[in-house]
């Protein structure tokens, strides 16, 4: 009556959520640490995605990262070093409708939980991973992590890692069932959230690794990458992560790579001499182990009071 | 049974058998691995069970899954004991043993599970072997069993297998079973169809065959044995159930509403899981096969934290590996149900075989203070109830529950009486509702230190659940106070449920000279063992603990009424006669070290880690030996 149109109905669904609903005790991270850009982004995907924080819970293992929970203003799960993904997947088993959010590190997922790391891969529950990769312990302050570069000196090894460094994205893509991998940076914010985003949207096992600035202790590491931009491979597809044009333009070296094609992304991540960011695999017709697992969920008392009734049955004398 | 069978005994042919009246029997069958001894004891047992005898069941396992033919050490094989009365345990030396070689019966005389007059029914054709060795072998077996006055049966029973099968080796446990069907003066109606059940998975011609040679078995013993023994019924109307612990503990999880439960392989918990594996998914329950014993423990605090309470499995070595994350559940107040069998230690010990090492581990195998709450099943019907008690335990205390059982139990058979499953046993549905507006996710009741814990999909009880110190809000916090109340708390609450505990019965007079204290599956062996010396006029008495942590109450004051306190358990001790051995630097066998320090009685010990389950005898021969001092 008042010029509406009769057939235009307003939509007001009951509970909106702000982000300051996904804003848990401030974070103590160092400053210019770049968890700080991996928590904004995931707290601005909650409220994109208006996940009721009551059914978000974000897990996390031991370490810098691992601190994420705490800054959430959703449930969460901060549990011992390396193991978060048991408990989350202990947690998704049974209750696939909780979204699941794991913070794991380098020493975290590729040291002391990487058993962990490999089955949780091939499980490919629904969740969504983020691997802060800082190359470094930060938490016990400069200790030599898997990915430490070699030659970089840290406490434990003052004259320079000697190992070679792990190569988690490899390495994932080489694991069974692997179901969505893909690769940013913390300080490229559009990129970091379209990736993170469209990670949360796969419905499995959304591996992202993200190459996170410690400045504190690896700052020159990140800081090369950072400045110069032709370092850095940007893989783009139809299917890959949508970007602005715009956000693009700032990397001279692209690359059109299908996320469907596993054994061109396992090429791609072996490449030493760019750091490639975007989608490298997604295969969303992989088998995932929650959806057994929720199996018979809610079985009535009574039915299972016949079963066991039944199989004392079978014990009888 | 008593020597008066010496000589009576034979394959002497005769119009009749004798008919030999016997309250108990023990039954042995041996043989190398692979020859399925145990499953001839196993549907043996259950048909004993059955006929209304009281049994008891219990494994010799070697720990290999093939270990070499022939070899001493190899014998693989099972102790049935039945009885008119209810049996506890697996006895003291065999009163019929049946080998398929003699080899194997050498382990076990020095283990001195023979005695003298007991009856060997002994497979013959290794007399006859073309390799010279293995006849010399024989022969001189034989003559040192004889020699031993064991009543040696040399029988063909290969011989006899292949008028029915042109694969002995595979039928002979079934041809057994037959023999000892007729011994025993079974229905032979009953083992034919536990023998269909047992293989109701295989083709219908195996069943035919199995049955076949069971009959066989049957009508062989009756031509060419002169004597059966009869075991009359256990008076009981009580409808009875029969299996073994891990049947039982799987039923339980079951019946506890249980719904995740999250293991890894390990000797000799696996079967849990593998009763599970059949049934589990029909009461919408799912098994967790973990990457390792880390990720089984981690996987069920997972989904307990989200609302569901699960359960894992374990043994000694898995509980090591889960220590650091039943410390998190602890301080967290997870409810969790940690279900260790254990088995001899330490390392990878003796995975097959009994022992009572995990007591401390339990209890305090944890950095810094990681108060829970410790059980330990004595029976098989335990096993299946304090599943359920201990799932309770669990979310009422918002903790952590360990539930020991052993070897024993896990392999041991024993009829119980039939549980009534309730829904009350089961949790109600997981509770969605908004959460109380300002109640923190830690709101510890001072007094009792309980609290009630938000689960997720509850809106407004959003909170972090930490392994940091914290506070009520569960914030991290590392100050003097918050860390103190913490441990107060959480510590307190033990004390709260030992308030809702009654004191132990006492088998026997309140008061004495000696009173024999244990816990977990010896609770048979040592109350035969007491009950015994009691009909011989000696003034002991024992106690059986359930509950290890928090302890039974009135503990102090009992052991107050005896002159002697004397744990037995089957755990390392030194012995005050052994070199260099002291009152002051002696260890103590586990019990004895918990009970000392907290009731301050010079509680003594014996104990031994011959990784068998208890001997009643044993126990009598030392209460015996300290009353008689």
């Amino acid at each position: 009556m008042f010029g509406l149109k009769t057939d235009w109905t307003l939509d007001i669904p009951d509970r909106y959520f702000t982000l300051d609903d996904y804003e848990g005790n401030i974070a103590r991270w160092c400053p210019g640490c770049g968890d700080h850009a991996v928590l904004t982004a995931v707290q601005r995907i909650c409220r994109d995605e208006q996940l009721p924080p009551e059914k978000t819970v974000a897990v996390s293992g031991i370490g810098c990262s691992s601190r994420f929970p705490h800054y959430m203003g959703t449930y969460g799960f901060h549990g011992l070093h390396g193991r978060a993904f048991p408990v989350a997947c202990g947690i998704k088993a049974r209750r696939p409708d909780l979204h699941v959010f794991v913070a794991t590190g380098d020493g975290d997922c590729c040291s002391i939980g990487s058993a962990h790391w490999i089955h949780a891969v091939r499980y490919n529950m629904d969740m969504t991973v983020m691997l802060f990769d800082n190359f470094i312990y930060g938490l016990t302050k400069k200790q030599t992590s898997p990915t430490t570069y070699r030659g970089f000196s840290t406490n434990t090894h003052p004259r320079g890692a000697w190992l070679p460094p792990m190569n988690p994205t490899a390495a994932t893509l080489g694991f069974t069932n692997v179901s969505f991998m893909a690769q940013t940076v913390d300080w490229n914010p559009a990129h970091l959230h379209a990736t993170l985003l469209a990670a949360f949207r796969h419905k499995g096992f959304s591996f992202v690794r993200i190459i996170q600035r410690c400045p504190t202790y690896t700052g020159a590491l990140c800081d090369a990458l950072q400045r110069d931009p032709s370092q850095i491979l940007l893989l783009e597809h139809e299917r890959g992560i949508r970007l602005d044009p715009q956000v693009g333009r700032i990397y001279p070296n692209k690359m059109e790579h299908d996320p469907s094609d596993l054994v061109e992304a396992q090429r791609i991540a072996a490449r030493d001499d760019l750091m490639p960011i975007g989608l490298l695999f997604q295969d969303t017709s992989r088998l995932r182990y929650d959806q057994y697992s929720s199996e018979g969920m809610n079985t009535p008392v009574e039915s299972k009071i016949r079963v066991i009734e039944q199989e004392l049955d079978h014990y009888a004398i | 049974m008593s020597d008066e069978t010496q000589g009576m005994v034979s394959t002497e042919h005769v119009a009749e058998p004798r008919i030999i009246p016997v309250s108990e029997h023990v039954v042995e069958i041996v043989s190398d691995s692979g020859q399925g001894a145990q499953k001839c004891g196993q549907i043996f047992s259950t048909t004993s069970a059955k006929m209304g005898n009281g049994v008891w069941t219990v494994e010799i396992i070697p720990a290999e899954i093939k270990p070499p033919a022939r070899s001493r050490a190899g014998a693989s094989g099972i102790r049935i004991r039945i009885g008119s009365t209810y049996v506890t345990n697996m006895g003291d030396e065999a009163d019929l043993v049946v080998a398929f070689n003699e080899q194997v019966l050498y382990g076990r005389l020095e283990q001195g599970a023979f005695r003298e007059g007991t009856i060997l029914i002994l497979e013959n054709k290794w007399a006859n072997d073309s390799i010279p060795e293995i006849r010399e072998q024989y022969a001189a077996a034989v003559a040192e069993l004889k020699e031993q006055r064991l009543n040696v049966i040399e029988l063909p029973l290969e011989e006899e297998c292949l008028k029915h099968t042109p694969n002995p080796q595979l039928g002979k446990n079934m041809f057994v079973l037959g023999m000892l069907t007729w011994i025993y003066m079974r229905d032979l109606d009953k083992p034919l169809a536990e023998v269909a059940h047992t293989f109701r998975k295989k083709a219908q011609k195996i069943i035919d065959l199995n049955q076949k040679l069971v009959r066989a078995g049957y009508a062989y013993a009756e031509k060419a044995l002169n004597f059966r023994f009869r075991v009359d019924r256990w008076p009981n109307e009580q409808p009875l159930v029969v299996m073994n612990g891990n049947e039982a503990l799987a039923l339980g999880v079951m019946a506890a509403g249980i719904e995740t439960v999250a293991m890894y392989p390990i000797t000799p918990a696996t079967s849990v899981s593998h009763t599970l594996g059949d049934l589990f998914h029909k009461v919408g329950g799912f098994l967790h096969q973990a990457e390792d014993e880390i990720a089984a423990i981690g996987f069920a605090i997972g989904a307990s934290y989200a609302g569901k309470t699960a359960c894992t499995v374990t043994s000694g070595p898995g509980l090591a590996l889960k220590t650091e994350f039943i410390g998190l559940a602890s301080m967290a107040e997870i409810p969790l149900v940690i279900i260790v069998v254990q088995r001899g230690g330490p390392s990878t010990g003796l995975p097959t075989k009994v022992e009572q090492g995990d007591l401390l581990a339990a209890l305090y195998g944890a950095p810094g203070d990681s108060p829970k709450v410790v059980l330990a099943a004595a029976t098989i019907e335990e096993c299946f109830h304090m599943v359920v008690t201990a799932r309770q335990l669990a979310e009422r205390f918002r903790t952590p529950v360990m539930l020991l059982t052993d070897t024993n139990l896990a392999t041991g058979v024993q009829p119980f009486p039939r549980p009534k499953v309730a829904g009350e046993w089961m949790p109600p549905p997981i509770d969605q509702s908004p959460w109380k507006k300002n109640l923190d996710p830690f709101a510890w009741d001072p007094e009792t230190g309980l609290s009630s814990r938000p689960v997720p999909g509850q809106p407004g009880g959003e909170y972090v659940l930490t392994g940091l110190g914290h506070t009520r809000k569960s914030h991290v916090a590392y100050d003097p106070d918050s860390n103190q109340l913490g441990m107060d708390m959480r510590s307190r609450k033990l004390a709260a449920l030992q308030a809702t505990l009654k004191p132990p019965r006492i088998n026997g007079d309140p008061e004495g000279d000696l009173l024999v204290v244990g816990w977990g599956s010896t609770l048979g062996a040592i109350e035969e063992a007491v009950n015994r010396a009691r009909g011989e006029g000696m003034n002991v008495s024992s106690l059986h603990l359930r509950f290890l942590s928090p302890l039974e109450p009135g503990l102090t004051e009992i052991f107050s009424r005896f002159k002697d306190v004397l744990t037995v358990e089957i755990n390392y001790s030194d012995k005050l006669e052994d070199p260099l051995i002291t009152p002051e630097n002696r260890r103590y066998a586990q019990l004895a070290e918990v009970l000392r320090m907290t009731t301050l009685v010079d509680v003594d010990c014996w104990s031994n880690v011959f990784g068998q389950p208890l001997r009643p005898g044993l126990v009598y021969e030392e209460i015996l030996r300290r009353l008689s001092a």
